[in-house]
């Protein structure tokens, strides 16, 4: 019964004693004692293992419950999640295995939407990490460049796609502009206020032991600056999902997968749209995923200290 | 040579140090006392060229410091926040030697012969956090040591350190001034400790204000040992005056 007393750093630091609370908020008992003891608890699974079969059956209890209301209702706009999982994988997904089974249609719209989300978001990343990095270790650019940051995180971003159309016409360059645009303040504002936040003591020591400005910038600012940075990188990727969407649903787009979506809603094709949805949101997913596995991978040492 | 001349220091209106002249000639070991809270902390970092705000003068052989001078080491006082948790123990033991310019086998070479003398060769790949108080103090104390400093200043160095383990780092630090001789300004509480380290003790005053109120050469005979030298008559006598001195009696 020491649970209770555990500190936040101490859980922290040892995820297995976490899960048994994460347990019981997420699921009901219901779920817990009836459904659950087949299927996860007598499997000895280490913590791990049973955590993400716990996530997983909670996604897959959503979709079969789509797929019965939806079945039993029989309309056309709310098609069966079966259903639109065949459609997405006829539509995408059943070409020959040398193109990695992506069909044409693939091909034409979601590696464009791909590229144009990857450029947009790589050119925000690396902007809005040099800048931040300026802008943070500076006192006085800081105060200077805050208001205008905040001034520019506030205005949302899809509002700023008209500038682009105007300035830039159509296309790629426009819709790679409008993501940029949008994620890049995050990234900035975040790494800004890492940067700033970098413990005094420890410049001391960066200066007694005379770093150059380099060495300081790779052994310190950034590496004490990453937890920031990957919370800024995290609201740029899913902006830059939106913005990918959102500068493709123009006319004047004559592919990926938001045209995708305004071409199937033109010709009432509910089936594509869900199909699109769907590809959207397991796109997001998947980003956000391995955005994470990252983050974890570069951050994860020397941050169990509160420091 | 380090000299103090009519240093003061202070934080706003809040004067800290006032008035402290001294002087440290080349291979000194200098050991200040104080009352907590008197300044000791500031006066390191003022000699350091951390603050460059200050009051008098501070020259190095002969040469005024304004920023950190050249071949100087530093044992901060708040040891586990001084290191970087994102870098390995041997990471940061060998940071101060990319300064001199070393290849990365040397470094690494460098870094590991210092951690086997503070007695941490196992900890070489694990991160600070991942060390115990003392251990992490001991990691501080080995990144100070490792670039052979010419001029060390330690802030209570040992101070979470248990006595077997203090005991020995007091040793290897008598050894290192006796081989590399350092000039060494030592910041400590313990008045045994001052009187057994130092060639030399000087006691501040509380603060605010603080100056110094005993200068004491420390004149023991034979090399020092912590059994025979701590029952000398003339030990017990020297750390009786610095004791009273801190006490103000
Ligand atoms: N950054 C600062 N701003 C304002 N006042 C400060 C600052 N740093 C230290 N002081 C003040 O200066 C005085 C001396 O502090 P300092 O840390 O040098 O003491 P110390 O002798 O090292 O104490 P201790 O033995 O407890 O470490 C204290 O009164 C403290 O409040
Ligand atoms: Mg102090």
């Amino acid at each position: 019964m020491n649970q209770p007393r555990t500190t936040a750093s101490e859980s922290a630091r040892s995820p297995d004693r976490r899960t048994p609370a994460v347990r019981h908020s997420l699921l009901p008992l219901a779920v817990r004692h009836v459904l659950l003891p087949p299927l996860v608890r007598r499997t000895l699974a280490p913590a791990p293992v049973r955590h993400a079969l716990l996530r997983w059956f909670v996604l897959a209890l959503a979709v079969a419950g789509w797929q019965l209301v939806a079945r039993a209702h029989g309309s056309v706009y709310f098609p069966p999640s079966a259903e639109i999982a065949r459609h997405a994988r006829d539509l995408w997904f059943s070409g020959p295995v040398r193109h990695l089974f992506l069909t044409e249609d693939a091909v034409a719209d979601i590696l464009p939407s791909l590229g144009r989300m990857a450029a947009g978001f790589g050119i925000a990343a690396v902007v809005g990490i040099a800048l931040g990095i300026a802008v943070g270790r500076s006192r006085r650019v800081y105060a200077l460049c805050n208001p205008v940051l905040q001034f520019a995180r506030a205005v949302p971003p899809p509002a700023l796609v008209p500038v682009f159309v105007v300035l830039l016409d159509f296309g790629t360059p426009m819709q790679i502009a409008s993501i940029v645009f949008s994620a890049v303040w995050p990234v900035l504002i975040n790494t800004a206020e890492g940067a700033r936040d970098t413990d005094p003591l420890r410049l001391e020591v960066a200066a007694v032991l005379r770093l150059t400005p380099t060495e300081r910038l790779r052994f310190l600012i950034l590496p004490s600056a990453l937890p920031r940075i990957f919370a800024g990188l995290r609201l740029s990727l899913s902006l830059s999902l939106i913005l990918m969407v959102f500068s493709e649903l123009l006319p004047g787009t004559a592919n990926g997968i938001g045209f995708t979506l305004t071409d199937a809603q033109s010709r009432s094709d509910l089936l594509t749209v869900w199909a699109a949805l769907a590809l959207l949101g397991t796109l997001g997913y998947l980003l956000n995923t391995g955005l994470l596995a990252v983050e974890k991978r570069l951050v994860g040492r020397g941050r169990t200290t509160t420091a | 040579m380090l000299r103090l001349d009519a240093v003061g220091r202070h934080y706003g209106d809040h004067q800290v140090l006032h008035d402290i002249t001294l002087t440290v000639p080349d291979g000194q070991l200098l050991c200040v006392v104080g009352p907590s809270g008197c300044g000791k902390s500031t006066l390191l970092r003022t000699i350091a060229g951390l603050l460059p705000a200050y009051d008098g003068t501070i020259t190095l052989d002969g040469t005024p410091v304004h920023g950190v001078p050249d071949n100087l080491a530093v044992v901060f006082q708040d040891y586990a926040r001084s290191l970087y948790p994102w870098l390995t123990v041997r990471e940061n033991v060998a940071l101060p030697l990319r300064r001199r310019g070393l290849p990365r086998a040397e470094r690494r070479a460098e870094a590991d012969r210092i951690l086997a003398r503070v007695g941490l060769t196992d900890t070489a790949r694990r991160h600070p956090w991942q060390l115990s108080g003392g251990m992490q103090q001991r990691v501080a104390i080995a990144r100070a040591l490792v670039c052979r400093p010419s001029l060390l200043l330690m802030d209570e160095p040992f101070g979470s350190l248990d006595a077997q383990t203090r005991e020995d780092l007091e040793d290897l630090l008598l050894e290192v001034h006796r081989t590399d001789g350092a000039t060494i300004v030592f910041v400590t509480h313990d008045i045994d400790e001052s009187v057994y380290l130092g060639d030399r003790v000087v006691v501040l005053s509380p603060g605010p204000g603080a100056k110094v109120v005993l200068d004491l050469p420390v004149e023991l005979p034979g090399t020092r040992d912590q059994i025979t030298t701590r029952g000398l008559a003339e030990f017990v006598a020297l750390r009786s005056e610095v004791g009273r001195a801190v006490r103000n009696r």
